[in-house]
């Protein structure tokens, strides 16, 4: 078996094992209300987390400004409760014209 | 002469808006796919290791960083660590999902692998059980069957797509956080605090620590959760 078989093997197992946890569990161990709470406020604050990362940050350093400022639109739309197409669709167009028409926006 | 209709427990009918905001995702989704099979192959991977890997690991940003890490010189076990580090997420968003997948085996056997940022986002996005569980379905197995086309279109297409960031793709993925993520935000002060201060933790140290440290980080935030609703 070469590496990467190995690499790719090892990988697919962990990550499969830490999406079976809960899955697993459910109904078998009775879980206090308190941990179903935190797990589903645990959700929201790491998307919420993501989302702060993967909108400002690419490789460890700052992403450039055109990303943030499609999402930033994105934002707008989605506090005005504009349908999800329309918030999507807002920040990709946001980006890739602030990519063309600014220079420097990255 | 009783009614031959009947619904299913486990895959209440499809609805059709839920399919339809799905469909955005799986488009936005299938392109990322489409340049991770591409970034693969033109960095000198043979066409089976991107689409193997998808297949097998399902996991967008774990799968960029562990070939990131291969085609580097880092080597397998470099790799495999970085990817199996951004994944611990996922053992949060499984209990936080478990009872919406449900409790037969096939279903939880099944619906662990589906279990992405974008399926639970849309999951945890819908307000009753029963639209929830459909979400999941529909998100789950669309985004699954979309992302290894695309990827498998990718890595047989090289590097002909040319910089798929001129299209602005690359927002596209916070851009559906937000528009899933913000109605809770919205509505529960509680895990409006703690998600504030989980992004703010994470955005401080992602200069410092390797990928997928700053996110579990960010878990921190729930310090400020509380031990109990406040008197409104």
């Amino acid at each position: 078996m070469n590496a990467t078989v190995a690499l790719i093997l090892a990988l697919a197992a962990g990550t499969y094992a830490f999406r079976l946890v809960g899955p697993a569990l459910h109904g078998r161990v009775r879980l206090p209300q308190r941990v179903h709470d935190l797990a589903a406020a645990g959700a929201v604050v790491l998307l919420a987390a993501l989302l702060a990362t993967g909108a400002l940050t690419e490789n460890g350093t700052f992403a450039g400004w055109a990303r943030p400022g499609g999402v930033l639109v994105a934002a707008a739309l989605a506090w005005r409760r504009a349908p999800f197409v329309v918030v999507v669709l807002g920040a990709a167009v946001t980006t890739a014209v602030l990519r063309a028409v600014v220079p420097g926006a990255a | 002469m009783r009614s031959l209709q009947r619904t299913s427990p486990v895959f209440p009918a499809p609805r059709r808006d839920l399919v339809r905001d799905s469909s955005l995702v799986w488009l936005a989704s299938g392109i990322v796919g489409v340049s991770f099979g591409a970034i693969s192959v033109a960095g000198g991977l043979p066409v089976w290791v991107p689409v193997v890997m998808s297949l097998l690991v399902y996991a967008g940003s774990a799968q960029f960083s562990a070939v990131g890490v291969l085609l580097a010189g880092g080597g397998p076990l470099a790799a495999a660590a970085t990817g199996l580090l951004l994944n611990t997420r996922t053992a949060a968003f499984g209990l936080a999902v478990a009872d919406v997948i449900g409790r037969g085996w096939a279903a939880r056997l099944l619906g662990a692998h589906l279990v992405t940022d974008e399926t639970v986002a849309f999951t945890l996005a819908q307000s009753d059980p029963l639209r929830r569980r459909a979400a999941f379905w529909i998100s789950g197995l669309g985004l699954f069957a979309v992302w290894n086309v695309g990827v498998l279109a990718g890595a047989l297409a090289g590097g002909a797509l040319g910089d798929t960031a001129r299209y602005g793709l690359d927002a596209a993925f916070p851009a559906v956080l937000v528009a899933l993520v913000l109605p809770a935000l919205r509505t529960d002060a509680r895990v409006r605090r703690c998600a504030l201060l989980g992004a703010a933790l994470a955005l401080a140290v992602t200069p410092a620590v390797p990928a997928g440290v700053p996110v579990l980080l960010a878990l921190a935030g729930l310090a400020l959760y509380g031990r109990k609703e406040a008197p409104a």
